[in-house]
């Protein structure tokens, strides 16, 4: 198998080294690339959607369709993550672990019974590391400073670096943070799964549904300047506005489906301890 | 010779990224356990990512966001002086691709490993063959 | 509104995906009449639109309102109205027929499993029907991570072969992006249309017939080509019945139709056929996917495996017939995806419901089916019928052009392999009726006192699609001269002879 491997990576390389000789040199302004299409993005961008930066216009304007299939796609590794992998009939773990919080005792409890909830015992997860109190701490206290900068990311798409994924990744990562430093069950306690996973389809639902909105406002798919009747504004500024209204779908939805793929991964489906 | 030397230095950036699109191939195909394939995918998947990036520079330019676009009047835009926008538009769909493709490989990987217990592809085609 | 009909063919898919997963949270019992009626105005658009475009010609729908190629396009002509019609109606048959398997095999995630299988139709319809290169290759990731989920729902053996799955499949959909980029670098254009009017000047370069060749391998990768099948046979075998006749009858049969864009309007025929001088090894390769395909078929025992085999060679025919480089195998192999998605949506169908009731595969299981389940069974004899290819089912019509194709090319090995296919057929479904036919051996036997089995089908709402299927493959064949003339006649260039 590594023969053929190796047989077969040399000779597709070959053939597109081959090929290359043919490509125009690195950053070339005469390329047909540079020269075709992109000027009239450049050129165009603010007359036509008062947008600054080029690539949330072409992203989310020009190209707002593939965005939308985009989302669709991590909306759908999320719903096949949670398909594989969520055990319905949750099978009784091996051992819990509980840590009398006083004194550090810990205590394991074999075969599925359980100690009632009490203000004296906390569940442990089986990973679990004593001198933990920097870490929970300094996240405990990140996160909103993480969740205030993600919002920033997405709302000033327009102007700066930025959009709707990198912003939802980021939320995203606040709340994984949150699982990472404390453990899974703290966080689902905090976003929910079934709040998670309307959240993930909410997203969507926002961006498509712009979309058909503008069709049934008598213009194609996606054409945010049919808007401009129901924003009360000129079509140019209309694009821009659309534009930020998908910006947002896209953010929840990414923000959502990281976070219930993670949960489900790291959790084997069972949500009930994580890494 | 001296022209072969130019063209290898000219476009260095595509002997790069093909090399490095190989080495994920060749991880996918010749490695064993399922987890460094893998790796393999996600290392072809990023080599293509850089590829079509590369394609976008352009010498002398700047990022693609306009400065002042709102403000500072209407500044005559020359398309000489920004990169290539579209390139790094279609790279956003591929990253999203890629770590979406990631994360329903991992979900596999683990439902196999509850069934088999292993991640070697020869002890799960071993255990395969004596059901 | 019909003329928003390209919009809504894939916008209406997609908005019911979603509502289906919020409904799936609220109430079970709510996922399967919105996944049904998406699908309706799915297959309502998509026939409307064949109509149109029977009228009028081209129809270009322009997304965002921008013109091509600034933003995306969808063209749609004859050949993408033809398969988009084929798409949706057998998306929509067969998620009535498997309404009852859904809920057999997994009661509580009825909810997430028709989200992934609107989800997959949607991205099936939308590779279908776009103009741009790149946006295929975004609709083809939904199409495929839709599909491994769908696959790995099945028990023991699912998950490994979603996974081996997975690998090719992302291996072909990279390549397809590889050679979009060679082809990006070379025109700086991303729309099909614009693509083929840049290239003629440039066809003498190494880095377009790298590209062409790049595009190929990968859509040959996810459609299962010879010697790229070894996914195929496990995948479509261990899935559950409900994915398997989703997925069978149709991802191959639109990556086909993806390389027949390719061949025709992209790169177009000049450059394909003539330039290029790599017919005659392709339509070899395609003569041993042939051969290999029946061959590996006889050695199987369990009835699903056999057919994905078939579906090998069935793939064998539609690239040989494509690649022959005459107007005549070119029509054979359009109106084959046609009719193989057909033939194997009645199949599969017709598996499914065995699968039902029998709970297994297996020769073994077979037994005694024509007593038991007649009407399934009798409708397995029209499917079988149409892939042997006896007239008037649809199948003989697209093997006799494939083979008129193959006399007039002078391909004779092609011709040969479609011979030998057909009564590999012969054998392999006939041996299927004898076991079906004769009970199991009990000890009654001969006494006199020979209880019949009673009849036992399947429910009605998996019966009623099926006859449906049945009587489309015959009403097809019947009218195949007509779907010749006016459809697929205008979907090849004027340029091929």
């Amino acid at each position: 198998m590594k023969v053929i491997g190796l047989i077969i990576a040399v000779l597709t390389g070959g053939l597109l080294i081959y090929a290359a000789g043919d490509f125009p040199a690195w950053s070339d302004p005469a390329s047909p690339a540079s020269t075709y299409l992109s000027p009239h993005f450049i050129e165009k961008t603010m007359e036509e959607t008062s947008v600054p930066n080029i690539v949330t216009a072409v992203l989310a304007d020009y190209r707002g369709f593939d965005t939308m299939f985009e989302t669709t796609v991590i909306f759908s590794a999320g719903v096949a993550c949670f398909l594989l992998l969520r055990a319905f009939r949750r099978k009784q773990p091996e051992a819990r672990h509980y840590r009398h919080v006083l004194t550090g005792v810990t205590v394991r409890i074999k075969e599925g019974t359980k100690l009632p909830p009490s203000e004296d015992f906390e569940r442990i997860d089986s990973l679990w590391t004593p001198h933990d109190l920097i870490i929970k701490t300094v996240c405990r206290l990140l996160i909103p400073f993480i969740q205030i900068f993600a919002l920033y990311v997405i709302a000033h798409g327009h102007h700066s670096p930025g959009g709707g994924f990198q912003g939802g990744v980021i939320l995203g990562a606040s709340i994984i943070v949150l699982a990472i430093s404390q453990d899974l069950r703290t966080a689902v306690k905090r976003m929910g799964e079934k709040l998670d996973a309307l959240l993930c389809a909410v997203g969507v639902l926002i961006y498509a549904g712009t979309g058909a909105l503008c069709l049934l406002l008598g213009l194609n798919f996606l054409d945010y300047s049919a808007l401009a009747s129901v924003l009360h504004v000129d079509p140019i500024t209309a694009r821009s506005h659309g534009i930020l209204i998908v910006e947002i779908g896209v953010g929840v939805a990414v923000m959502a489906t990281m976070i219930w793929i993670y949960n489900n991964v790291s959790s084997k489906g069972e949500y009930d301890q994580g890494l | 010779m001296g022209d072969i030397i130019q063209t290898i230095v000219a476009k260095y950036n595509f002997w790069i990224y093909i090399t490095l699109m190989m080495i994920g191939l060749y991880a996918m195909i010749a490695k064993n356990n399922l987890v460094k394939k893998i790796v393999g995918m996600n290392i072809f998947q990023t080599a293509i990512i850089l590829f079509y990036v590369s394609i976008g520079a352009k010498r002398g330019a700047t990022i693609p966001i306009l400065e002042h676009g709102h403000g500072g009047g209407h500044n005559v835009v020359h398309a000489i002086d920004y990169a290539n926008p579209l390139p790094h538009v279609l790279m956003l769909t591929a990253i999203v691709v890629a770590v979406a493709t990631l994360g329903v490989a991992l979900a596999l990987a683990i439902r196999v490993y509850d069934r088999y217990s292993t991640l070697e592809e020869d002890e799960i085609l071993s255990q395969i063959r004596e059901e | 509104m019909s003329l928003q009909y390209p919009g809504l063919i894939v916008v209406v898919p997609l908005l019911s995906a979603l509502v289906i997963s919020i409904a799936g949270w609220v109430n079970k019992r709510w996922c399967f009449p919105i996944a049904v009626a998406g699908l309706s105005v799915a297959a309502y658009s998509s026939v409307g639109l064949l109509f149109r475009v029977l009228d009028e010609g081209v129809i270009v729908y322009k997304l965002g309102g921008w013109d091509p190629p600034m933003g995306i396009a969808y063209y749609v002509d004859h050949l993408n109205g033809l398969v988009l019609a084929v798409v949706s109606v057998v998306a929509l048959l067969n998620a009535i027929a498997s309404k009852n398997s859904i809920e057999q095999e997994f009661p509580e995630r009825i909810g997430p499993f028709y989200t992934l299988y609107v989800l997959m139709v949607t991205g099936l319809l939308g590779i279908v029907v776009t103009g741009d290169a790149f946006n295929l290759y975004v609709l083809l990731e939904i199409a495929a991570l839709t599909g491994y989920g769908l696959i790995a729902m099945g028990g023991g053996r699912g998950p490994l072969s979603a996974l081996n799955y997975l690998y090719m499949g992302t291996i072909g959909a990279c390549f397809y992006l590889l050679g979009i980029g060679y082809l990006y670098i070379m025109t700086g254009s991303l729309n099909m249309v614009d693509i083929a009017r840049i290239l003629p000047d440039l066809y003498q370069s190494k880095a377009v017939m790298a590209a062409f060749i790049i595009c190929m391998v990968g859509v040959w990768l996810k459609m299962a080509f010879f010697p790229l099948h070894a996914w195929l046979p496990n995948a479509y075998t261990f899935a559950p019945s409900a994915s398997s006749s989703l997925i069978a009858p149709l991802v191959t049969k639109v990556m086909i139709y993806v390389m027949i864009r390719l061949i025709l309007t992209i790169f177009t025929p000049e450059f394909s056929f003539n330039i290029l001088a790599v017919s005659k090894p392709i339509v070899w390769l395609s003569v041993i996917a042939i051969f290999m395909g029946a061959i590996l078929a006889l050695s199987e025992r369990n009835l699903k495996k056999m057919l994905t085999f078939i579906i090998i060679a069935e793939v064998g025919y539609m690239v040989g017939g494509a690649w022959l480089g005459n107007r005549v195998g070119m029509t054979g192999a359009i109106l084959h995806i046609a009719n193989d998605a057909l033939m194997t949506l009645c199949v599969f169908l017709a598996v499914g419901n065995i699968v039902y009731k029998v709970k297994g595969a297996e020769f073994e299981n077979l037994q005694g089916l024509f007593r038991k389940m007649p009407f399934t069974m009798g409708a397995f004899v029209i499917g079988a019928m149409s892939m042997i290819g006896v007239p008037p089912t649809c199948g003989f019509f697209s093997k006799w052009y494939l083979i008129s194709g193959a006399i007039q090319a002078g391909q004779y090995g092609f011709m040969v392999a479609l011979l030998f296919s057909s009564l590999v057929n012969v054998v392999l479904f006939f041996r299927v009726f004898e076991i079906c036919y004769y009970e199991p051996f009990s000890d009654h036997h001969g006494h006199g006192d020979h209880h019949p089995e009673p009849i036992d089908e399947a429910p009605v709402t998996m019966l009623v699609p099926l006859f449906i299927v049945a009587a489309i493959l015959v009403l097809v064949g019947l009218y195949t001269g007509d779907i010749v003339n006016h459809i697929v006649e205008f979907a090849i260039p004027k340029g091929l002879v």
